[in-house]
This record gives C-alpha cells, sequence and structure tokens, in this order.
C-alpha cells in the first residue's frame, strides 16, 4: 500500500517540476539556436550571446534598471526602517491608525492605479513647480520607492515585534540613553531584516514592469519594459540569451545563499552542542 | 532606646519604627486604560534587604518593579530611591538595575561585552572595565567562558551572565523578575542560595517578584504578598506562613485546612460550631471574636498529630478518622484523612523513624489532634 502512494506522490511531484522548469529549459536550450526564428531550431550556436552583448540598447535599459533598483533599495530600506520603528516601538501616537493603514495600502493597491495616480502627481507638479520637468529615471525611481518601503516598513515591524522590547529595555537599564540603544542594540539586531527588505525591494524594482511603464519618459526604458517592447515587435532570440544570463545569476544567488544558510545551521547545532556539554 | 533593643533591629529595621526606609513606596496607582494593574501601593523597603513581591500572575508585581526600573510611569504616587523621588528620573539614569525573567542577554555580544556593557555607558576607564568584568564573572564562575556568545551557554551559566551584569555597575537597588523561573528544580536550589550569598556580600539591597512561594521563603527577609494590584500582607516569610491575615494568603502559601462556622461560647473560651463536624472545636485563645461571628479555623497540615491510639489529652482537639489515602515523600508523608464522614484533611507527618514498628496506611482508623493555639482563625 504505502509504495502506491508513493509511486503517486512521485508523479505529481515530478509533474509539477515539469510544469515550473521545463520551460526554463526550453528557454536556455532555445538561447543557443541559430536560427533567427525563436521556436524552430537551427543548430547550436552562441551567436545571440554576441549580439547580446554588442547591443547597446540592452545593455543600457539593464544599467538603467539596476541604478534605480539599487537606488531605490538603499531609500526604500531607510524609509521602511523608520516606518517600521515608528509602528512596531511607538505605542500610542495621533493618527496611528491611519498611518498603519496607509504604510499597508500600497501592498493591496493594484499597480495601474498607483502608476496611474503617480503620473498624476508628476505631471500636476510639473505644471505647478517646473518640477519634474522631464519623466524618467528620478521619477521613477520616486515610484519605486513609494511602493517598496510598504514591504520593507512590513518586514522590520514584523521583525522588531520578534525581537521584543526587552532587550532594549535592558540596554536602557544599564545606562544607555535611546539613541545609544538605537545604535548599539536595535541596529544590529534589525541588520538582517533590513537586509532582506533591501533585497526584496531590489527585486521589486527590477520586476516592475506597470508602474515604470506610467512613469517613464523618452528614453528611459527599464529592462522588463523593453523586453515587453520588443515581444510586442516580434521577438528576437537575443532576449533568450540575456533570459539565459539572469536565470544563471539568480542561480548563483540562489546557491551561495543555500551554502550560508547550510553553514548557519551547522554553526547552531555547534554551539547547541557546546551550551549542554557544561 | 537600650543597646539591646537596637541590636535587634540590626537585621530586621522594619521593626525599628525610628528606622529610615531605603526604597520608599508612596500611593503608587498604575492604571493601563480602564484597568487598574497596580492600586495606591504603599511599600517601605529598608537597605539590604531581600524583599520578595509575591502573586499570582496579573497580581500587579512586575508592574511595580518595572515602575521602580522606571519602564513604566505611575498614574499616581511617588517612589523615592534613597531620599531621592525617581518620578522624573528615567531608567537609564536610575541607581537600579534589573535582572529579566529572560534574561535579556544581547545575542550579539559576548559574555564579557553583555557584562561590560553598562560600564562602558558609564565612562568607566578601560582598565578598571576589564578589571571590574573579570572579578564579576569569577564571582559567578564564568571567567573560561567569556569569549562566549549567550547562545552557547547553558540555561544557568546565561542566569549568571544575567546577573553579573546587573551587579557590576553596584547599583544601590537590584531588582530580580522571577529570577530562577526558568531553570529546572536542582539548579533553581542551589542557585537560590548563591543568590543568598552574593545578596550578603554585596550588601546590595534585592527586590524579587516571583509567583513561587517556596522560592519567596527562602529568599526572603521579607515578602508583600500582591492580589489584584494591591498589597494584602507585609511580613517575613514565618509571619505571612504562620499568621496569614486572610483566606487567599492562607491558601497560596502553603497548603492549610479549613473549617467554616459559627463562633459560640464556653465558659472562658471560644468554640467554633461547624455544621459539619458533631463537636464543636476549640479557638485559638488569642483571637478577638464575638459569639455569633462566621469565621474560618485553619490549621497547618504539619500541625496535626495522626496516632492509632487515642491521645487522651484535653488540652488538645482530637477528632477519628480514616485514612483515604497517602503518599511517600521521602522526608515526610501526607495522609488525606476523612473526619466524621465527610470533611477531608490533609496532614503532613515527618517520617522521623526508618524502624517505625507500625506505619499508618489505607483504611486506618486513626486519631487526629491539635493544639488550639496552633490553628488561625481567619477571615473573609
Amino acid at each position: 500500500m504505502p509504495k502506491k502512494r508513493s509511486t503517486f506522490l512521485l508523479s505529481v511531484l515530478c509533474f509539477g517540476m515539469a510544469f515550473l522548469y521545463i520551460p526554463m529549459f526550453l528557454l536556455i536550450v532555445y538561447s543557443f539556436n541559430y536560427s533567427k526564428i525563436v521556436s524552430v531550431w537551427g543548430g547550436l550556436s552562441t551567436r545571440w550571446y554576441t549580439s547580446l552583448f554588442e547591443s547597446e540598447e540592452i545593455w543600457s535599459a539593464l544599467m538603467l534598471s539596476l541604478k534605480i533598483a539599487i537606488v531605490n533599495a538603499t531609500f526604500a530600506t531607510l524609509l521602511g526602517t523608520l516606518a517600521g520603528l515608528a509602528l512596531a516601538r511607538f505605542r500610542y501616537f495621533r493618527g496611528r491608525t491611519l498611518f498603519t493603514g496607509m504604510i499597508s495600502a500600497p501592498l493591496v493597491m493594484p499597480e495601474v492605479i498607483t502608476g496611474l495616480s503617480l503620473l498624476l502627481l508628476f505631471i500636476t507638479l510639473g505644471d505647478l513647480i517646473g518640477w519634474p520637468e522631464k519623466r524618467g529615471i528620478t521619477t521613477i525611481t520616486i515610484a519605486h520607492i513609494t511602493f517598496s518601503l510598504a514591504y520593507v516598513a512590513v518586514i522590520i515591524e514584523s521583525r522588531l515585534s520578534g525581537i521584543g522590547e526587552t532587550l532594549e529595555e535592558a540596554a536602557l537599564d544599564l545606562g544607555a540613553k535611546p539613541l545609544r540603544v538605537m545604535i548599539d542594540i536595535t541596529l544590529p539586531l534589525l541588520a538582517p531584516g533590513m537586509l532582506a527588505g533591501w533585497l526584496l525591494a531590489f527585486t521589486l524594482s527590477l520586476d516592475d514592469l506597470v508602474i515604470a511603464s506610467f512613469v517613464s519618459g523618452p528614453g528611459s526604458s527599464t529592462l522588463p519594459m523593453l523586453i515587453y517592447s520588443r515581444v510586442k515587435l516580434g521577438l528576437k532570440p537575443d532576449i533568450n540569451a540575456l533570459a539565459t544570463m539572469i536565470i544563471l545569476a539568480v542561480a548563483i544567488g540562489v546557491l551561495i545563499a543555500g551554502w550560508i544558510l547550510i553553514r548557519q545551521q551547522k554553526q547552531r547545532q555547534r554551539d547547541a552542542q557546546l551550551a549542554g556539554t557544561e | 532606646m537600650p543597646s539591646q533593643e537596637r541590636d535587634a533591629f540590626l537585621d530586621r529595621p522594619w521593626k525599628d519604627s525610628t528606622a529610615e526606609p531605603f526604597i520608599r513606596i508612596e500611593g503608587v496607582t498604575k492604571r493601563f486604560g480602564a484597568f487598574t494593574a497596580v492600586e495606591a501601593v504603599s511599600l517601605d523597603i529598608y537597605k539590604g534587604e531581600l524583599f520578595s513581591l509575591l502573586g499570582g500572575s496579573g497580581c500587579g508585581k512586575t508592574t511595580l518593579l518595572r515602575m521602580l526600573a522606571g519602564f513604566e510611569e505611575p498614574t499616581a504616587g511617588h517612589i523615592y530611591i534613597d531620599g531621592v523621588d525617581m518620578i522624573d528620573v528615567p531608567a537609564y539614569a536610575r541607581p537600579v538595575n534589573m535582572m529579566f525573567q529572560s534574561y535579556a542577554l544581547f545575542p550579539h555580544m559576548s559574555v564579557e561585552d553583555n557584562v561590560a556593557y553598562g560600564l562602558k555607558r558609564d565612562g568607566v576607564s578601560k582598565a578598571e572595565i576589564s578589571q571590574r568584568v573579570a572579578d564579576m564573572l569569577s564571582m559567578v564562575e564564568l571567567l573560561e567562558l567569556q569569549k562566549r556568545k549567550p547562545h552557547q551557554l547553558s540555561g544557568g551559566q546565561r542566569q549568571r551572565v544575567a546577573l553579573a551584569r546587573a551587579l557590576v555597575k553596584r547599583p544601590k537597588l537590584l531588582l530580580l523578575d522571577e529570577p530562577l523561573a526558568a531553570l529546572d528544580k536542582r539548579l533553581r536550589e542551589q542557585t537560590q542560595f548563591e543568590l543568598m550569598n552574593i545578596q550578603d556580600q554585596l550588601g546590595v539591597t534585592f527586590i524579587v517578584v516571583t509567583h513561587d512561594q517556596e522560592e519567596a521563603m527562602t529568599l526572603s527577609t521579607r515578602i508583600a504578598v500582591m492580589d489584584h494590584g494591591q498589597i494584602i500582607q507585609v511580613g517575613e516569610p514565618s509571619e505571612v506562613y504562620e499568621r496569614p491575615q486572610t483566606k487567599d494568603i492562607a491558601n497560596f502559601i502553603g497548603t492549610i485546612n479549613m473549617f467554616d462556622g459559627e463562633v459560640m461560647s464556653s465558659n472562658d473560651s471560644f468554640l467554633l460550631r461547624c455544621p459539619k463536624i458533631s463537636k464543636p472545636l476549640k479557638l485559638p485563645s488569642q483571637a478577638e471574636l464575638n459569639i455569633g461571628q462566621q469565621v474560618t479555623l485553619a490549621i497547618r497540615p504539619e500541625k496535626i498529630k495522626m496516632t492509632l491510639e487515642d491521645p487522651h489529652d484535653s488540652s488538645q482537639i482530637t477528632l477519628r478518622g480514616e485514612v483515604l489515602e497517602f503518599a511517600y515523600m521521602g522526608n515526610i508523608s501526607i495522609y488525606r484523612v476523612k473526619i466524621e464522614g465527610e470533611v477531608v484533611l490533609q496532614i503532613t507527618i515527618p517520617n522521623l523513624d526508618r524502624m517505625a514498628e507500625r506505619k499508618i496506611e489505607w483504611d486506618d482508623q486513626v486519631f487526629i489532634s491539635w493544639h488550639p493555639e496552633n490553628s488561625l482563625v481567619l477571615r473573609d
């Protein structure tokens, strides 16, 4: 009986995995396709990689995306951390409920609405005070910060509630003034949460197509926007090569993260043994 | 005052009406919204005391402790430490340190850095810091582990680091929130005595919050029993145990047998007519009573004698009973004895003789007796 069930489970697992990974596998295979038509196999070649590295357009879009993602992640982490601190540590202040609602609103707001409203804001501002003069990298970055800081705030808040206030009280009790407590205790303990927030904000920004399309201007296409417009014009296989490179980068990142995790786990086991023996 | 009397007060300043309290809590109330956590508590604590706040969960003992530390502000009332009003003094400036229930060791710092943290904040010189930290760690016998991080320590070791960290600044007052709750029974007993030794050595005033009455009894010079935000009795452990003021205290501290009934008089003494027992029970002589009053006669299990033969002692109250069950605990045995078919009493008998010829067992018919002066009269 149990054997039969395990074959069933195994086949379900295989099907699920196949569904998830065969498309990516095909994409990688087709990136080495000689043929100009994406869906027809024309022999092995690396010509699309060469054309990818020579394509000015793709490189500038990638650089733009990375630049926006890094600036966005940094500012979102900064502002999101402050918001998370306010949510988790200031128990009573006027308008707390409103603030909580407003912080988490971007999480549930449809992206089209966020994008459209930001576009209207930028146009109005441009008319009223002459800034932003034109839409581009600045407006995209600002738009990304507005929604990704909400994610960071949520991460920081939950991390802070997890840490609890006792450690901060202990430092206060030992004579540290509130700012000192923040530097010595809160921030070091918050660092993993802030790193997670930064990475999430980075990914969200790199991934965003909808909001960026609303608030970008001529000549400032992010990578997702470029890929999407290429699809509309008819896919060229160099996009496959680009996607393969991205998959490779992500895979390396995941492997490194996994390796760090395993090392930490082993360290924890050793620590537990150390604590247990005495 | 004769010098002899003064000596008697040396260890017990609370008996001396002229002694100046070290900590004075005056009419302190704390409300959280509509909920009153601490209500009009006044308390004097003297230098060098090991004072316990005892009570069940939610009785307000921790809130009172947190107000002493400066983490909560009283809604009303004043707290004086060494004559200084603490109301406007923030937690970081108070001459008070606290040992937290969860120990609250900084997980990203080594044992050494944890203990040194408070001294660094005070701007003590580097040489002095390392000297004092080393002294403190050797006192709690953790000098070899000073480079470890908290998660590399066992529970007992963490507790000692927390104690060292709280004491290294030589506070005037040390607050301990359930200091032994997280330790297992064996370690708890050992640590109890260590705590008492350290307190004795350093002469620091300790205030301990605990829900464990045994812990409070062994540790403390005095105990304040709290319930619903109020202090219901303050006294030395023996006073609180032998002379509890209410039924709740009597029940909370140790075990006690109770008989409810009505006071009646006979010749020179008062008796209790208990509806469940055929013969009236003699009440202790010093109690102030009125005839017809409803009171409770209470007697601790260890103050009852149990014999197979009638003791024929007219100074004692003697009742007949039948052993329902008993538990052998090693040093003592606990018996449950049914009196006159209805009331069940608990009796503890020390196991004095290994060779006792006839042990009392299940279903034995026994005589139980106690001296009326060993019993208590309690009102609701």
